[in-house]
């Protein structure tokens, strides 16, 4: 009964603050969902012991006040095997059954399994620089910056590297974020399952323009998927173009069409070369401008 | 000549670091000008800067924690406020600025508060508690003071002289290398830390070996008070992680200045090594942090409900299995990046095992409430919201465990509520509970009371209102270190944390008042007998402050409260013990060595940082110098002789014995 009612108030604290329609309790794709599922469980789990435990705090510091001549003083009660027992066993209990949520939602919510879906799965590769997003869509011949336009429904294999410092890729609606290193390729699987524009972010500092260094993730219908596809504009993204981008700036969404389907594989091998960093200032001592 | 040092340091072109430097360099003077127009300058020389006494090295180490809480907090509202106003736009912070002060921000915080606050306690009542005379090596005691001292000035030159960090208060490569930040900041950060983690090394090994070889007469391991245990897993603690940290930066260094490749993007470096590094020492620091503040609880809670701690041999175990869980979680920091199923679930179970010793320590102070007579005195106060704000801060913690939460809240405004969480609800509240709770044996009267509850519940009401809409806009999907942003649905819970700051910053205010008034009146708080809170523990059986050499004969030790019993038995007979036979005391003498270390190893960070070459191995052989010279002393003691101890502890008996008339025995 008790588990039940901590239940329905974790719910209903879950849904209190889920009032507005963004961020990671408001889901619009299956991991999202389900990190979402396991975040509700888990604090059930934990309030069920934890909302009991601060009340008994309230009460036992409140009815034993020195001044309440009613409670009785026990000051020999320093040790008892009963209440040792319970004392490791409440925590052990509850530890072990988050243990099982952990380790089978591990395995399950793995960003490198795939995620089911209707359709051809979308492969997608992710270059994070400063202080912007490439992506890349091999298989579609595109060159995205800014913009991750996905079709809605379909499974999405993301791959992502970093042209510069560290930093993660994350679609708080969509679910699981990722770190992005340089030489290094991370993968991660998602889904969108309701088309419409999310707010899509860096998650990790970056440098200075850290703050502008968000996009927009775009689901949209496999057919607005083709159309959008077909509206490449302008010269092909080539190495030339990829050197100008990893210079440090911000910079409004551009499509073009892709000119070269081994750029990641390039940019990962570091045959191209990482971002330059900032500009060498006329004086390079602790100049803060 | 200089080095990269010149005229472009000085942000004369910035108002705000310019005038806020120039603020400090004025209040500095004047109080410097003031001290010496005083003339207190032999005074502070003779009795605190040269002074080897643990009790007096704690009282400063606390005291340089407070200063740069200060700082520190600045920082804070800073952000707080440069958050609440940028939304769609700059804000009144640009980001190369907004950046130095949250990296500044963390880093004092940790290290040059928290550290010195835990570690000042540690310092002061430890020996005490075990009743001793002194730690094992009290001139190593000072340099392990200054050291950090040393570094916490130079963050603070930082700010007027080049710059700080922009890249957090754990500067992750590659942006922390000089490709992409080759400025002095992060020479600045690394050389700090360097510096204060060599002084925090040595006062590991110092409180180890206090602990584990010089206690009073029959004080066996399961009779020490729990926070000497809580004292001896930190410093254990300290030993095994700090020389990670230290080899880690240094690594870090090697590759910013003379071109090595260990976390760069070339060269096959490896930026997931830092990670790994940097955490194996992180995740220990949170312990080292948080263990002796669980030790302070325990005093706090047993003394004010009159009760020996429940559970005593439990909370040891708890303690010790905290100490050794602590090394096997590092890799919960970085969750997200993609280490695979089997690894993020095995992190993700240890980090979740680790609740199961604290909970069993939460549970053993309610029992030690239960059947007691609770005191709701300031530091019990404390307490009270530590247990309630920390069980919180468990289950989110618990939550960011859960890898698939994890990759969802990551890096978020939910991770950072959640780390204040623990370290404001835990340590921080715990600091403040030890600093009332032995300020009355630290200087001989208490602090004010009225005050004392005013700033805790102020503190308390701001960290709930400045963190739970951080948990919120965490989950919002909101990240962490943004200097602006654009979505609306932020908006309201950032200012709404921004006037949290504001209750946090009356809480303050009413701390500093709190020790003016305590100061003014101190005649009428003023702690005669040495045992203000009816205490069970060795060191409110001295007076207060207790002598140089803490106890005129040291105390025999044939139980756990060894002091309780003796006060027991006293107030049944109505009589003190007698009076014991006084011998003479050798106790060591001042030593400078500390503050000139801590003078050449500040002018060598310095001359690093700006690479001035001919300073930095002028500094060296300094210091080098000053430990040869510390070495080929040929006094180290000096005799306090046996008339004088009588003086003192017959003062002090007369104070107890009159005191005895009144107390009622338990």
């Amino acid at each position: 009964m008790r588990k039940r009612l901590s239940f329905a108030l974790a719910v209903a604290s879950v849904l209190a603050i889920s009032g507005c329609d963004i961020g990671v309790l408001d889901p619009k794709g299956p991991i999202g969902v389900q990190e979402r599922q396991i975040m509700i469980d888990s604090v059930a789990i934990m309030l069920a012991i934890i909302i009991p435990t601060i009340v008994a705090i309230v009460v036992c510091a409140w009815w034993f006040r020195a001044s309440n001549t009613k409670a009785r003083f026990r000051p020999h009660l320093v040790y008892s095997g009963r209440i040792e027992l319970v004392v490791w066993a409440i925590p052990a209990l509850t530890v072990l059954l988050l243990a099982g949520v952990i380790w089978e939602s591990s395995h399950l919510l793995d960003p490198g399994e795939p995620v089911e879906g209707v359709g051809e799965p979308i492969d997608i590769q992710v270059v994070s620089l400063d202080w912007k997003w490439l992506f890349i869509y091999p298989k579609q011949k595109l060159a995205s910056v800014n913009e991750l336009v996905v079709p809605v429904g379909a499974p999405l294999r993301l791959s992502l590297t970093s042209g510069s410092v560290m930093t993660v890729f994350f679609v708080p609606q969509w679910g699981s974020m990722i770190y992005t290193m340089n030489r290094m390729t991370t993968r991660l699987n998602l889904r969108a399952d309701e088309a419409g524009d999310y707010h899509g972010l860096a998650a990790h500092i970056s440098g200075d323009g850290f703050s502008d260094m968000h996009f927009v993730a775009r689901a949209v219908t496999p057919d607005a998927f083709a159309d959008w596809a077909k509206g490449a504009k302008g010269a092909d993204f080539d190495a030339a173009a990829y050197k100008d981008l990893s210079k440090q700036g911000t910079v409004t969404p551009s499509l073009q069409p892709l000119a070269d389907a081994t750029l990641f594989d390039d940019i990962v091998s570091q045959k191209l070369p990482p971002g330059p960093g900032p500009e060498p200032t006329p004086h390079p001592s602790g100049s803060r401008s | 000549m200089l080095g990269k040092l010149s005229w472009d340091a000085i942000p004369l072109d910035e108002p705000i670091p310019l005038v806020a430097s120039g603020v400090v360099v004025f209040i500095l003077l004047a109080v410097l000008v003031y001290i010496a127009v005083k003339g207190w300058v032999p005074y502070l020389w003779r009795e605190w800067i040269t002074s080897v006494d643990h009790k007096r090295i704690g009282v400063m180490y606390v005291f340089l924690a407070s200063i740069m809480l200060l700082r520190g907090f600045i920082d804070a509202l800073m952000m707080r406020s440069q958050q609440a106003f940028a939304f769609q736009s700059q804000g009144y912070l640009p980001p190369d600025h907004y950046d130095q002060i949250f990296s500044a921000h963390g880093t004092i915080m940790i290290f040059f508060v928290a550290m010195p606050f835990v570690i000042g306690l540690m310092n002061f009542v430890m020996p005490l508690q075990l009743g001793v005379r002194d730690v094992a090596f009290p001139t190593l005691n000072s340099v392990g003071f200054w050291l950090p001292a040393s570094g916490a000035l130079l963050v603070n030159v930082s700010l007027l002289v080049g710059e700080f960090a922009r890249t957090g208060w754990l500067p992750y490569p590659p942006l922390s290398e000089l490709t992409y930040s080759p400025d002095v900041g992060v020479d600045y950060y690394l050389w700090s830390l360097e510096i204060s983690g060599v002084g925090t090394l040595l006062t590991g090994v110092n409180l180890v070996t206090t602990v584990l070889k010089i206690r009073a007469p029959g004080m066996n391991y399961m009779r020490m008070p729990i926070f000497c245990w809580t004292t001896l897993a930190s410093n254990l603690l300290i030993i095994a992680a700090f020389p990670i940290l230290t080899a880690t930066l240094a690594m870090l260094l090697l590759d910013r200045y003379l071109g090595f490749h260990f976390f760069t993007n070339e060269a096959g470096g490896n930026v997931m090594m830092f990670m790994n590094l940097i955490w194996a020492w992180g995740h220990p620091e949170v312990y080292i942090l948080i263990l002796p503040a669980f030790g302070i609880y325990s005093e706090v809670v047993s003394t004010f409900s009159g009760k020996p701690l429940f559970g005593y041999r439990s909370m040891v175990l708890a303690t010790l299995a905290i100490c050794l869980l602590s090394f096997t979680v590092w890799l919960h920091h970085f969750f997200t990046m993609g280490a695979g199923g089997d690894v993020n679930a095995i992190f993700g179970t240890a980090s979740a095992l680790i609740g199961i010793p604290t909970g069993v320590k939460i549970f053993n102070w309610l029992f030690t409430m239960y059947g007691g007579r609770v005191r709701f005195t300031t530091p019990m106060i404390w307490s009270l919201a530590f247990m309630i704000t920390f069980v919180i801060g468990g289950l989110t913690g618990v939550m960011l465990a859960v890898p698939p939460i994890d990759f969802v809240l990551h890096n978020s405004l939910f991770l950072v509520a959640h780390f204040h969480n623990v370290i404001i609800g835990g340590v921080l509240f715990g600091a403040f509970a030890g600093y009332t709770y032995w300020f009355p044996k630290a200087f001989g009267f208490s602090l004010h009371e009225g005050w004392g509850r005013r700033a805790c519940y102020f503190w308390i009401a701001g960290f709930y209102v400045t963190f739970m809409p951080l948990y919120i806009v965490g989950l919002m999907g909101m990240t962490r270190r943004m200097q602006h942003y654009d979505v609306p649905e932020w908006r309201p819970w950032i200012l709404i944390s921004g006037f949290g700051a504001l209750l946090v910053l009356t809480g303050i205010i009413c701390q500093i008042i709190q020790l003016v008034v305590s100061i003014r009146e101190r005649e009428s708080l003023r702690d005669l007998v040495g045992d203000p809170w009816d205490g069970r523990t060795l060191e409110w059986a001295t007076s207060s402050p207790p002598p140089a050499y803490n106890f005129a004969v040291l105390p025999e030790v044939d139980e756990e409260e060894t002091y309780w019993t003796v006060k027991q038995a006293a107030a049944r007979r109505a009589a003190l013990r007698e009076a014991p036979e006084y011998v003479d005391i050798e106790m060591p003498r001042n030593s400078p060595t500390g503050f000139v270390v801590a003078f050449f190893a500040t002018i060598m960070g310095f001359s690093l940082i700006w690479q001035i070459w001919w300073l930095v191995a002028v500094a060296f052989v300094g210091s080098y110098a000053t430990f040869v010279v510390f070495a080929w002393r040929d006094h180290d003691e000096h005799t306090i002789p046996a008339n004088e101890v009588a003086r003192l502890d017959t003062a002090n008996r007369e104070a107890r014995a009159l005191a005895l008339k009144s107390y009622a025995p338990r």
